[in-house]
């Protein structure tokens, strides 16, 4: 028994450094300043890189927060302080099957609503796909930092006649912001890799993309351009890609880790 | 208002602070107090005793409507602080709590700084002016007895006091609000016997200007600190009266089995 663990662990560990050694080694031959500074090279021509790929993917992210960020982190808070009864069951329910619906289905809905009735492609459009895609996420991890809030804080605030709103705003928000702001940087990660929901709302662009309101390039989507092209140029760019869409990932995670474990030891 | 059900004459004339008539607790069908009738004296110390679960902190977080939060819980009888009913409709329980603090048994600073803990109850009353602020929290921290001990360090976190520095802490913090009453629910239970002794000689000291009505489960602390003891057991009062009589010379069997350490 103990032997299976320890292989199941080995085997997780495995995939992992696996994973990024075959990135590094693939990718890092294409890595240069230019993959961060220049816009891909017309096809046949050598070097470029993803400077429009790397900003698209940041604006993708940005209107993802603007959308997923109040909306997850206002539900979190009811759900958390206001509402043990129905309303909390069938809203987490919700939630919950919001979470599992594929990201695919998101895309073609927001396809249906924002892309054919304005006849384009847009940033706006990717990145609204992607803020419905964190909110779940964003909305239980807010609900769940909140919780392990203790009883005893709003205690003492609402015995110090402080009236709820007061009380969760002023104690329990704070007392659980660390948690929550890493919970909201990890949803943001989780979206950052999404490719098929950008498929059809930002699409891709091979130049920069002016504005909010056309097409636009992103990491996932350009990785997945680049790898079923046949050309050995773009293939390279498209590990390079991959590694630095890793990267960011992983970046975020350890990150929020760092956070989260200054927290924990300034609470004991 | 109760008064025709209340049979004790006293509550009329005597300086009660808190007067409790046929106060019945129930959580769902578990019957937690069962019409319990007290009267808590103006600038006395109350203390509450009985064994686990005797209804003692039910009762005591009744009398700042602290129980008002809790899911399927039904509270009957009155309880008048001053004359006026609390559980009246037209009593905001938030303005209640700034008349009737509340210290408790674990002791829960916010994560915040010294400073903003002690302020925090102004603060959310509306005072903004820094001088009036500082002069609060130095008022309210030497009334806990905790002003020379922090401060120099005032605004660093609380959570780095120790654990008798953190509940007088909490105890300033009450203060600070200037409430009429000081109810404190086994506030020394978790603190080793010289941070006790500070709370004790405080809790004498307090008595002075506030009302105090403690729960603990200390029966020597109980004999120190307060002038009227009460004996709960199974959500009923069983006795009520002058400390030194409830330990010496009580009149029930059950509470001289219960303060001679017979049984509890």
């Amino acid at each position: 028994m103990f032997a299976a663990t320890v292989a199941a662990t080995a085997t997780v560990l495995g995939i992992l450094l696996f994973l990024l050694g075959y990135l590094v080694w693939q990718g890092a031959s294409a890595l240069s300043l230019d993959f961060f500074t220049h816009l891909p090279t017309p096809v046949g021509e050598a070097g470029g890189g993803m400077a429009n790929a790397l900003v698209g993917s940041a604006k993708l992210l940005l209107v993802a927060a603007v959308v997923g960020v109040p909306v997850g982190f206002l539900g979190g808070v009811y759900l958390a302080e206001y509402d043990g009864g129905r309303v909390a069951f069938a809203v987490r329910y919700a939630a919950d099957v919001l979470n599992g619906i594929p990201s695919i289905v998101i895309g073609i809905t927001v396809y249906g609503l924002l892309v054919v009735p304005f006849g384009h492609f847009s940033t706006l459009a990717g990145g609204i796909a992607l803020g419905l895609l964190m909110i779940p996420v964003a909305l239980r991890t807010t609900e769940e930092f909140l919780r392990l809030v203790p009883d005893t804080l709003r205690d003492a605030s609402l015995a110090l006649g402080a009236p709820q709103w007061v009380t969760v705003v002023r104690v329990v928000i704070p007392a659980g912001m660390r948690g929550i702001l890493t919970g909201l940087l990890l949803s943001l990660a989780r979206v950052a890799g999404e490719t098929a929901p950008l498929l059809f709302t930002a699409l891709s662009n091979r130049y920069w993309s002016p504005g909010w309101l056309q097409p636009t390039a992103s990491l996932p989507v350009m990785i997945f351009t680049y790898a079923i092209a046949p050309y050995d140029d773009w293939h390279r760019q498209a590990w390079a890609a991959a590694l630095v869409l890793l990267a960011i990932v992983l970046g975020a995670n350890v990150v929020a880790r760092l956070a989260l474990g200054g927290r924990s030891t300034a609470q004991t | 208002m109760d008064m025709a059900s209340s049979t004790l004459a006293t509550a009329e004339v005597s300086s009660a602070k808190i007067v409790v008539r046929d106060l019945t607790v129930r959580y769902g069908s578990t019957l937690a107090l069962d019409r319990v009738a007290l009267d808590v004296g103006d600038r006395q110390v109350t203390a509450l005793i009985g064994p686990s679960g005797c209804g003692k902190s039910t009762f005591l977080r009744c009398l700042n409507r602290m129980n008002d939060h809790i899911r399927n819980i039904r509270i009957d009888g009155s309880v008048s602080l001053d004359g006026v009913s609390i559980y009246d409709a037209a009593v905001d329980p938030v303005e209640l709590r700034r008349r009737v603090g509340m210290v408790f048994q674990k002791s829960n600073p916010f994560p915040k700084s010294i400073f903003d803990n002690v302020a925090f109850g102004p603060r959310v009353h509306g005072l903004r002016d820094r001088v009036e602020l500082r002069e609060i929290v130095e008022r309210s921290l030497r009334q806990a007895a905790l002003w020379d001990e922090v401060k120099d360090r005032l605004d660093r976190s609380a959570l780095d006091l120790s654990g008798g520095q953190q509940q007088r802490l909490c105890i300033a913090r009450a203060l600070a609000v200037e409430p009429d009453v000081l109810l404190m629910d086994e506030p020394a239970s978790a603190l080793d016997p010289i941070a006790t002794a500070k709370i004790e000689e405080l809790i004498h000291e307090l008595k002075t200007q506030y009302t105090i009505v403690i729960v603990t489960h200390n029966m020597q602390q109980a004999a120190r600190v307060s002038d009227t003891t009460a004996y709960f057991y199974l959500g009923r009062l069983v006795e009520v009266g002058p400390t030194e009589q409830i330990f010496t010379n009580p009149s029930r069997p059950e509470t001289e089995d219960y303060v001679t350490g017979r049984f509890g």
